[in-house]
């Protein structure tokens, strides 16, 4: 398999060759989304974020590829483990790193999201990272600034990066994508993870199903080649790997399900279920999770669990990424 | 007053069924005859190879003043509506503070007689102060000179009131306009909730939204014998409900607008916010319904919604961004464009949605050309290809999806009370 092959090749790369050249073809200078990138731009930054994590894992804590480099923080949403992912991953790469947070902006004064980022902008910024409640702000932004913009999360429309953190984990425990049965569980409608996943999985050749509660699994996610499914007891034998999405109660408008209780009975990942699934079932997560209600602890800590290993790859997809979009010749 | 000739255009008045090659005379600020022959005019304007029609109404306008001139003016409105080939537009009371005082509607009506542009017909509050909780003064609304009444932007939300409001219009002979909508379901709605909203991850506005009010306010005109108008229609739902209302002879008409037969909701796909209005832009079955309601007459009126709003309102996250577009300039090429040459409807049809139908639907002395009426006139070149340059609009506001677009068709000359308001350079 051509994904499996090429992850061979990137554990072989000495370390003055990390990070690899940004390939000639590569034209992107925004990160919006998973939806439109084909399976070699897909694969390009997950070859990438294999070789930054193979040179740390190695031990080397910088690769100084982005001195002259800085990168902005624009979180309009409050984040610890994306902001701190991003952080670290600019400063792994000898880039500076600001922090902007709308609540101590001027944003409580009035001013437009364009006029912030511009003013952030004018100060130098090669890279802008935005999290914001809206689907579409950071194309908002990319239409209107020189600067790279990174979505870190636009409410429930995508979340690139850990998108390709989780297909990153899955490829390193199972070999590659293609030929896997993935199952997003949860609250799918309010779940940028969910898209992000879905594209890029489904770009990459998976069988993806959406599973949760009907309020908030649409059967028109068949229209788009995703299969649904209200019952996870169902699905659980078949599948390879399932992600367990945290419940978005802050988006939601009515409460889509009775109660957290009934919730948890229907759709937690517990040791009753893992006793049916697949022997070497993958358990992720992208967090922060809800104990007890997504999964009980002694699956999130069990051995199906790689839910520790997708925050460390979370670091090498983001610096993967800076690189992709600051490192090549412009 | 000058005489005026129009000479050699094909008269479409559908008012009074007349389709024809004629010259039509005005004198004093009316329409004096057609097919006279006079050699003692004035001015004489060669319509050869143009379309000599009643001057267009628009009956669902947002003027913006008072309160939100930086969008909108009565002056810079209705300077778009000469543009677009309207004479006559009714304004919407969504205003601040909203139309319900007399002092208002004459507030507008004057500034309308300032301007000196196309003529203004206001719609006055149904419920006080919009608030949707009691009576708007109705019957001293009707004496300032109001000729409908309606919340448009918010539906009249408790039914008890909209009884009310049909059954208190009934004395006045005034329609109620409704804009419907079930606020419970489109609470932080952005867009129609369909399969680009899906992968959007936009909240959702369904269509069951509108189509539960609307078949309730059907429900309410039925009972009360009231004049009931849908405002905005955007859903094949809505199509059928009034489609079988007026088969039962309920007293109800209904409009679209230009961009609810033209565009769907994955223009949205861009994320641009000039796609986000309400009623939203629907899928395509919608607007194959909404084209089959104006094909089969449930659906009387074309109207634009001309919702103008200034760039830094626009220009914001999706969910920050007002809904609304902008209408009037390109309301005309639009029809042309979409509905006549694809064949869904002929001239005469299509210019009857725009002139007599909302004339008669408002009450208002407009919408012909028959002899003695207001010498009102949209002369449209109906060949010409044109390109849509917000830079060239009139109105204060350019916050429109069609920039770009190609259309065909196009008002030249209009005249207002026999005097030449617009003349395309």
């Amino acid at each position: 398999m051509q994904t499996h092959k090429r992850e061979v090749v990137s554990y072989m790369v000495s370390e003055t060759t990390v990070p690899p050249p940004v390939p000639k073809d590569w034209s992107r200078r925004h990160l919006l989304g998973l939806e439109d990138l084909s399976a070699g731009e897909l694969t390009t930054i997950l070859d990438t974020a294999q070789s930054m994590r193979d040179a740390m894992a190695s031990g080397r804590k910088k690769i100084p590829v982005l001195t002259d480099k800085t990168c902005v923080n624009l979180f309009f949403e409050n984040s610890t483990r994306t902001r701190t992912s991003f952080a670290l991953a600019a400063r792994r790469l000898g880039a500076d790193t600001v922090d902007f947070s709308a609540s101590t902006s001027s944003l409580s004064k009035g001013e437009t999201v364009i006029d912030t980022a511009k003013n952030i902008e004018a100060m130098g910024v090669d890279a802008v990272i935005v999290r914001h409640r809206t689907p579409g702000t950071p194309q908002l932004l990319a239409q209107n600034l020189n600067a790279a913009v990174v979505n870190a999360g636009d409410g429930p429309h995508e979340h690139p990066t850990q998108g390709l953190l989780d297909i990153l984990t899955i490829r390193q425990r199972r070999g590659g994508i293609k030929g896997l049965t993935v199952a997003l569980v949860g609250d799918i409608a309010h779940s940028r993870t969910a898209r992000s996943n879905i594209w890029g999985l489904k770009t990459l050749g998976a069988h993806v199903i959406v599973c949760g509660p009907s309020t908030l699994v649409s059967p028109r996610w068949e229209e788009l080649g995703v299969e649904y499914s209200y019952s996870l007891d169902e699905i659980v034998p078949r599948v390879d790997v399932l992600n367990l999405l945290r419940i978005q109660f802050e988006r939601q408008t009515t409460r889509p399900f009775p109660s957290v209780r009934e919730y948890a009975h229907l759709y937690a990942m517990n040791r009753e279920r893992l006793a049916r699934a697949k022997k070497d079932l993958l358990v992720l997560a992208p967090g922060p999770i809800n104990r007890g209600v997504e999964v009980t602890p002694d699956v999130a800590d069990g051995p199906h669990s790689a839910i520790l290993e997708q925050v460390t790859n979370g670091l090498a997809v983001r610096m993967a990424v800076l690189w992709l979009l600051l490192g090549g010749e412009k | 007053m000058p005489r005026i000739m129009i000479q050699n255009g094909r008269v479409i008045d559908p008012s009074q069924g007349i389709d024809r090659v004629a010259n039509l005379l005005i004198e004093d600020g009316k329409i004096a005859g057609l097919d006279v022959k006079d050699s003692k005019t004035d001015e004489t304007i060669d319509a050869a190879g143009r379309i000599v029609a009643p001057g267009l109404i628009d009956m669902h306008v947002h003027l913006r003043e008072p309160g939100g001139e930086e969008d909108e003016t009565v002056a810079s409105g209705t300077a778009a509506a000469l543009a677009g080939g309207f004479t006559s537009i009714a304004c919407v009371p969504n205003t601040d503070p909203p139309i319900d005082s007399k002092g208002v509607v004459e507030f507008i009506r004057s500034q309308a007689v300032k301007a000196g542009n196309a003529n203004v017909f206001v719609i006055a509050c149904a419920s006080h102060n919009r608030e949707g909780k009691e009576l708007a003064e109705i019957g001293q609304l009707v004496q300032a000179g109001a000729v409908a009444f309606s919340d448009d932007g918010s539906p009249v939300a408790d039914a008890e009131l909209m009884r009310r409001v049909l059954e208190y219009c009934l004395m006045f002979d005034k329609p109620v306009l409704s804009h419907a909508e079930m606020p419970e379901l489109t609470e932080r709605g952005v867009m129609h909730d369909g399969l680009t909203a899906l992968i959007l991850g936009l909240p959702g506005i369904p269509p069951a939204a509108e189509d539960v009010m609307t078949t309730r306010d059907i429900a309410l005109a039925e009972s009360t014998g009231g004049r009931l108008h849908m405002m905005h229609v955007s859903t094949g739902g809505s199509v059928d409900a009034v489609r079988r209302a007026k088969a039962r002879g309920v007293r109800v008409t209904a409009e679209v607008t230009p961009h609810h037969f033209t565009l769907t909701d994955e223009c949205l796909r861009t994320f641009d916010s000039n796609f986000k209005m309400n009623p939203p832009l629907r899928g395509q079955g919608h607007v194959t319904g909404c084209i089959d309601g104006l094909k089969d007459d449930t659906i009387d009126v074309i109207a634009t919604d001309h919702a103008p709003h200034a760039k830094e309102k626009k220009m914001q996250e999706l969910d920050r961004a007002p809904f609304g577009i902008v209408g009037l300039e390109t309301a005309l090429g639009l029809v042309v464009t979409k509905l006549i040459e694809p064949g869904h409807l002929d001239w005469s049809t299509a210019l009857a949605k725009m002139t007599i139908n909302p004339a008669r639907i408002l009450g208002i002395p407009k919408g012909t050309l028959a002899v003695g009426a207001d010498a009102d006139v949209t002369i449209i070149d109906p060949e010409v290809r044109w390109t849509v340059d917000p830079a060239e609009f009139r109105s204060k506001s350019v916050n429109t999806p069609f920039a770009g677009w190609e259309l065909h068709g196009r008002a030249e000359t209009v005249l207002v009370g026999g005097q030449v308001k617009f003349r395309r350079a």
